[in-house]
């Protein structure tokens, strides 16, 4: 099993979990399993052509996996999901 | 950052020694780190949530000159955590009062005080008396510019973010680092990321995040410790968790790659999707005037009116007569209207409500519109006793 860390602006499309434990061989068959669980998240992660939304990275522990082997970076019992999307808290004009 | 070599060699007077005597006798910093920040240069841009702590401790450390960039005027609702602004404040500009508190704290430092939005015009032209940029403004458009812009002048830009109870620290361009488009290459679509006027901020939050802004500042003024690039830190404030995950320079980034596509600086409002300073009033053509949506409730008209606010804004203040649909749960709970019915959405200021719009017209939803200005202008338009937040 590995564990998926859901960052706060998506939660509310994971019923409002902050951690979710799904197994997958790879890191594309863990967010498989996630998108499954909770279909609300699959349009935040991915776009119309099934790709990773260009503001959300996917980090397999604190690396990148555009620097591994994507969607096919191999994953662990244990390991950890990082989902991080771009965040921007504060208004426009200051 | 090595800073560079002064023009001509400073001292410190006998006050200014007392002052930063507990930097002084710290071998870290010393006679000659002190100096280093008397001679430093950074631009803040922003003087609100992020730029509070920043503004206050770099005024404080003793950096010789800080600019602030920013044309808003303090208001209530930023005092929960702009706390470089006080009660007394409301309706000044931010930059006044930002430049009173930080010469109250520190008298020996120069303010430059730029009353301008920062915009692809003048952004090269700021950027480029100062060693660095501290970007306190946490709003995409924004991002985008301050990243480019530093990129093409190789200044460090020391970014931050937050959202409700998590924040985001690193340092950008820094020679041989990432630039933000390595870890983003483009915006999300507007509307997809709520701000924190949408999705509320713990206000304690901007704080932390601001002070590891300022200290990564300081550091790089220093040339000391172990700055923070190529590292993402990560900040959950209700777990009380740091965590850090790795930043690598993008060899194909348009901006700071081996071969940058962007050679100077583009319209960032339209790159972000956003109409120039539109990004909180979306207008739309189904759209409703709060004063009509009243006087449709007083005829006793057959619609619906839904608030797709969170349950926690809604125990703020509401208007009796809607029904309470979390936008995030709009989805799930479709079923709960008539496509027949007369619909009418709001949230707290209309933006929320247009997605919700949208969202219902593409659900197969004929008359849907959406209430101008949301509870805020209900507030200002129909019934002045429901509180503002």
């Amino acid at each position: 099993m590995a564990k998926v860390l859901i960052p706060t602006p998506l939660r509310q499309y994971a019923d409002k979990k902050d951690t979710v434990e799904l197994s997958g061989a790879t890191v594309g068959e863990v967010l498989a399993a996630l998108t499954t669980q909770f279909g609300d998240l699959r349009k935040h992660l991915f776009n119309d052509e099934g790709k990773l939304r260009s503001f959300v990275n996917v980090y397999l522990n604190d690396e990148d996996i555009r620097y591994l082997d994507k969607d096919k970076t191999a994953v662990k019992d244990g390991d950890t999901l990082s989902i991080v999307p771009s965040i921007a808290g504060g208004s426009y004009g200051g | 950052m090595a800073v560079e070599a002064p023009t001509a060699p400073a001292t410190l007077s006998k006050e200014e020694v007392l002052r930063y005597s507990r930097h002084l006798i710290m071998p870290e910093v010393g006679m000659e780190g002190q100096l280093k920040l008397k001679q430093a240069k950074v631009l803040m841009v922003g003087a609100g949530g992020l730029g509070a702590p920043l503004g206050m401790y770099l005024a404080a450390a003793g950096v010789g000159r800080i600019g602030v960039v920013d044309f808003d005027v303090v208001d209530h609702t930023n005092l929960q955590r702009q706390i470089i602004h006080g009660s007394k404040d409301v309706g000044r500009k931010k930059l006044d009062s930002a430049a009173e508190t930080m010469l109250d704290i520190n008298p020996y430092v120069q303010i430059d005080r730029y009353d301008v939005a920062l915009s692809s015009e003048n952004a090269l032209e700021l950027f480029k008396e100062y060693d660095m940029v501290v970007d306190g403004t946490d709003n995409f458009p924004t991002r985008y510019l301050v990243n480019d812009a530093c990129v093409l002048l190789k200044k460090p830009n020391v970014y931050g973010s937050i959202f409700r109870f998590e924040g985001q620290a690193t340092v950008f361009a820094y020679p041989g680092g990432p630039c933000y488009r390595c870890l983003y290459p483009e915006p999300p679509p507007p509307g997809l990321v709520p701000s924190c006027a949408e999705g509320g901020v713990l206000g304690i939050l901007p704080g932390l995040i601001g002070v590891v802004q300022a200290t990564e500042a300081v550091k790089l003024i220093l040339g000391t410790g172990e700055p923070l690039v190529g590292r993402l830190m990560l900040y959950d404030a209700l777990a009380m968790r740091f965590r850090e995950l790795k930043l690598r320079r993008n060899p194909e980034c348009p901006a700071c790659g081996d071969h940058p596509t962007i050679t100077k600086l583009i319209d960032y409002q339209e790159f972000c999707g956003l109409g120039r300073g539109q990004e909180e009033v979306v207008e739309t053509t189904g759209d409703i005037d709060p004063v009509e949506v009243k006087q449709k409730i007083d005829r006793g008209d057959s619609f619906v009116l839904i608030d797709v606010r969170e349950t926690h804004e809604h125990q703020i203040c509401n208007i009796p007569f809607a029904k309470l649909i979390p936008l995030g749960e709009l989805p799930k709970r479709v079923n709960e209207l008539n496509t027949t019915d007369e619909i009418v959405a709001h949230c707290k200021s209309g933006v929320r409500s247009a997605k919700a719009v949208d969202f219902l017209k593409q659900s197969g939803f004929k008359r849907v519109r959406n209430m101008k200005g949301g509870i805020l202008a209900w507030s200002d338009k129909v019934d002045p006793s429901v509180p503002k937040y």
